[in-house]
Formats: structure tokens, sequence, C-alpha cells
């Protein structure tokens, strides 16, 4: 099978892409709205920052088809700034609207803690999730969710706060740590993830 | 919690792992693929590849050997070496690096830096910081693999590096590097509690306590290369070891 993976300017999708390869699928680079609306499953990796990722998003017509997506529940995988563009807005980019389908502002780590969050947290999922099992997994990110949107199960982790680590509600899965850095965890995650497009 | 990184460093030269001393005399110490791919089997969080000799002898940035070890890794990638221009960058992230770390380009043209930050964002942005004592006590920038000492304060450098958005810093002492005696941990403490990024510690470890004592002194995460290169130790162990001291590692 193939996984339609959203390539926007500045992403760095290499290690996304031999993920999707290590799971024995392919992966199909693509900015075209209609490939992302047609594709059995869609891949939108973490790209610089929120202000650009939004701007090109806008530009190509993907915000339409990313939010048609989310909306209808269809198989996809949103990772690190894929997961925050969900949201209504960031402190990263102060009035440079989300997508909006997840009703929530993402915020900057605070307190005494090194930002960039660079390396390994626990994550601990909620009692009903089913993709995301507890274990390690990479982060590399200075913002994040802080709560879990209704309707969606999910799991947490903290770095001098508790904050969001992923959601998922049936085959969308929207993550803030790497699956594709995470090691066997992170590989074993990809598989359930591709076994919800079936 | 967040953990405390182990990190196998693998410098290369010609598509090939080399161990030096203070960076010179090299010697051949495998294919980076294969030493990889174990590592990541045996516990490392991350690795870092330094091509070496690309800064001296002006070559290219080993842009295959990254993309060969991308290949089979599935944890974080950290390259530098040589790197002078976004262009570079760009096609060492397109091989299969997740992070870049530049030191004398960044050094020569501080901005760059700042370029690499807006382009890829900080979490992509490595400052590789080779720092050496200086007879006033305090530690100056070295350059060019170490050939080249510059009129730089150390820990003014790591100050400027993350304002210009640098997003994490790989410390390396100079005077340490390949003794097998331990980090400089004065080094250490000066760079940890002058920024907020996280800070990498390099140079000088033989033993799991030497890493043990750079988490103390205020490391992020530990890099080292001949402790798991000549087999004696797998990252596992020694994350075993720092577990049993009280540190949070990922075991």
């Amino acid at each position: 099978m193939k996984v339609a993976v959203i390539r926007t300017g500045t992403a760095n999708l290499a290690s996304a892409v031999a993920g999707l390869q290590r799971a024995g699928v392919q992966a199909e680079l693509t900015s075209d709205p209609d490939v992302v609306r047609q594709a059995q499953a869609v891949m939108l990796p973490g790209v610089g920052a929120f202000a650009a990722a939004m701007a090109e998003l806008r530009q190509t017509g993907l915000d339409a088809a990313i939010t048609e997506r989310f909306l209808a529940n269809r198989p996809l995988l949103c990772i690190c700034l894929g997961l925050q563009v969900l949201a209504n807005s960031s402190e990263e980019s102060p009035g440079t609207p989300g997508l909006g389908v997840i009703d929530a502002a993402v915020t900057r780590f605070t307190g005494a803690v090194r930002v960039p969050q660079l390396g390994w947290n626990t994550v601990e999922p909620t009692a009903e999730a089913r993709l995301l099992h507890p274990g390690y997994a990479y982060f590399a990110n200075s913002f994040k969710l802080d709560a879990i949107p209704d309707g969606y199960h999910g799991a947490w982790a903290e770095h001098g706060t508790r904050f969001v680590a992923a959601i998922e509600r049936g085959p969308v899965l929207a993550c803030q740590f790497h699956p594709e850095l995470s090691g066997d965890w992170g590989q074993a995650l990809l598989a359930r993830w591709l076994g919800t497009t079936c | 919690m967040l953990t405390t990184r182990v990190i196998p460093c693998l410098d290369i030269r010609n598509g090939r792992i080399v161990k030096g001393v203070q960076f010179q005399n090299l010697r051949d110490a495998g294919d980076p693929v294969t030493q990889a791919a174990h590592y990541q089997a045996t516990g490392a969080d991350e690795l870092v590849l330094l091509d070496v000799s690309a800064t001296t002898e002006g070559r290219a940035n080993a842009v295959e050997t990254v993309a060969a070890v991308r290949k089979v890794l599935a944890i974080p990638l950290t390259v530098g070496g040589g790197l002078g221009n976004i262009a570079d960058a760009e096609r060492l992230l397109a091989a299969g690096a997740d992070k870049v770390s530049v030191n004398s380009a960044a050094v020569a043209d501080p901005l760059l830096l700042q370029r690499l930050s807006q382009r890829f964002g900080a979490q992509c942005t490595v400052l590789a910081l080779d720092a050496a004592r200086t007879a006033a006590g305090g530690w100056q920038v070295v350059v060019h693999a170490g050939r080249k000492r510059v009129d730089l304060d150390a820990v003014q450098w790591a100050r400027q590096a993350e304002a210009l958005g640098a997003g994490e810093i790989l410390l390396t002492s100079w005077d340490q590097d390949g003794t097998r005696s331990g980090y400089d941990l004065e080094l250490l403490r000066a760079i940890c509690s002058a920024v907020g990024v996280p800070v990498i510690a390099s140079g000088g470890a033989a033993h799991a306590d030497h890493l043990v004592q750079a988490v103390a002194a205020g490391a992020d995460a530990v890099l080292a290369a001949s402790i798991f290169h000549d087999g004696q130790m797998t990252a596992q162990d020694v994350k075993l070891f720092m577990r049993s001291k009280g540190l949070l590692v990922r075991c």
C-alpha cells in the first residue's frame, strides 16, 4: 500500500519516509490537495514554524483537504507541528489562525526546563487509547497542547508541566513526538496506525 | 519526564568511521551503517555523525553515508562537520539527517545560525562548540577541526548562539577529547548555566562514571565515541549504570 506524505517547503521528510518504508509501505510525496483527499492514508509531518506552515497549507489548498480528512475521520497521521496546526492558534505565531479542527491553543513550555525539549520522554496513554501504548517516545518541540480535546483519546507526557503527547480517534492519530524516530516503539505504533487503514 | 540521552558519535572520513586523539592521527574503525544499526540495537538514544575531515580538506559532506544510515536508523541523527551554508544543510536533511550541527562556519558568520533556525527550526539547529582552556582560566572557541583557536569566549558564544536560534549545543572540550580522562566538568557547568537550550557533553569519556559526572554538572545528554567503539560497553550497559546512580534514562 501507499501513504501520501504531505510535502511542504521546509519539511524534513526523509526520516518519515524511511519510517514508512521500514514498515513495509510506499511513501508518495505530494502537495496536491486531490491526492490528499483520495489517498488511502495520509501523513502530515512536522514542518518548520507554525506561521510558515499555515501559509503554505493555505496557499496550496491543502488546508481544506486536511480539514476534510480530519473531520471525516479518515486515516491521517499528523506529526509534531502537524499536530499543532490542527489547533486554533499557537504562541509561536500570534495572530496566525491554525486549521482550527481541534478547539485549543498551542502554548510554549515555561519554567525551569530546557527548551526546545529534545529527547525521549515517557508517554502515558489514557485508559481508552487503542493505538497509543505506554513507552518512551522522541520529542523535539518548544510548543505543546495542554488538553486532550473532547471526543478523543490520547496520551500525556511531562516536561515541567503535563502536556499532550498524542491524540487519537479511530484512524486519526496526531503525535507531538516523532514515531519515525522513536525506535521499535515508534515503529510498532506506525504499524498499528497502518493497520487502521485496511 | 525527559530522560538523559546517551549518544554514540561516529567520526566519518571518506565513508568510514575513524577515531583519533584531539582530532588528529585518525585510524579506521569500521563501516558506519553496520555500526549505526548496532548502536541502535544496543540502546543508543540518538546518533551523531561528524565528518571530521570536511572542513580542513574542503570536501563536500558525507551525503551518501547519511542516506545509507537513515535507511536503517529509527532514532534521531545529527550530522555535522564542514557545514558551510543553507544548501549544505538542505542536502544533509534531504538525505536523512534530523539535525545539523555547525561550528567553523557559524563562528565566521554567526547569522548562519539564524538562517538555519528560521528555515528549519531551532530543534534542527545545533551549535557544535569546541572549546579549549585558556591561560586566564576561561575557554576559547576552537575551529577547523581543532586546528585554529579564535578570539571568542566560549560562554559568550554559547549565549549568542542561543539568541540567534540554535536549539542545542554540542559542547566538546578540545583539551579532553580522546584523552579518556573524563569530560571538562567546569566547562560544562559554565555553559549549562549560561543557556536554556539542551547541552550535549562531549570529549573525554572513557567510563560510565564520566557520563554520570557530566549529568551532575548539568548536561542533558552525553556523547561518547571510544567507550562504545571498542565494544567494552553498550549504550544499554551505560544506561543501566546511570539508572543505578539515580538518573532517568530510557532502558
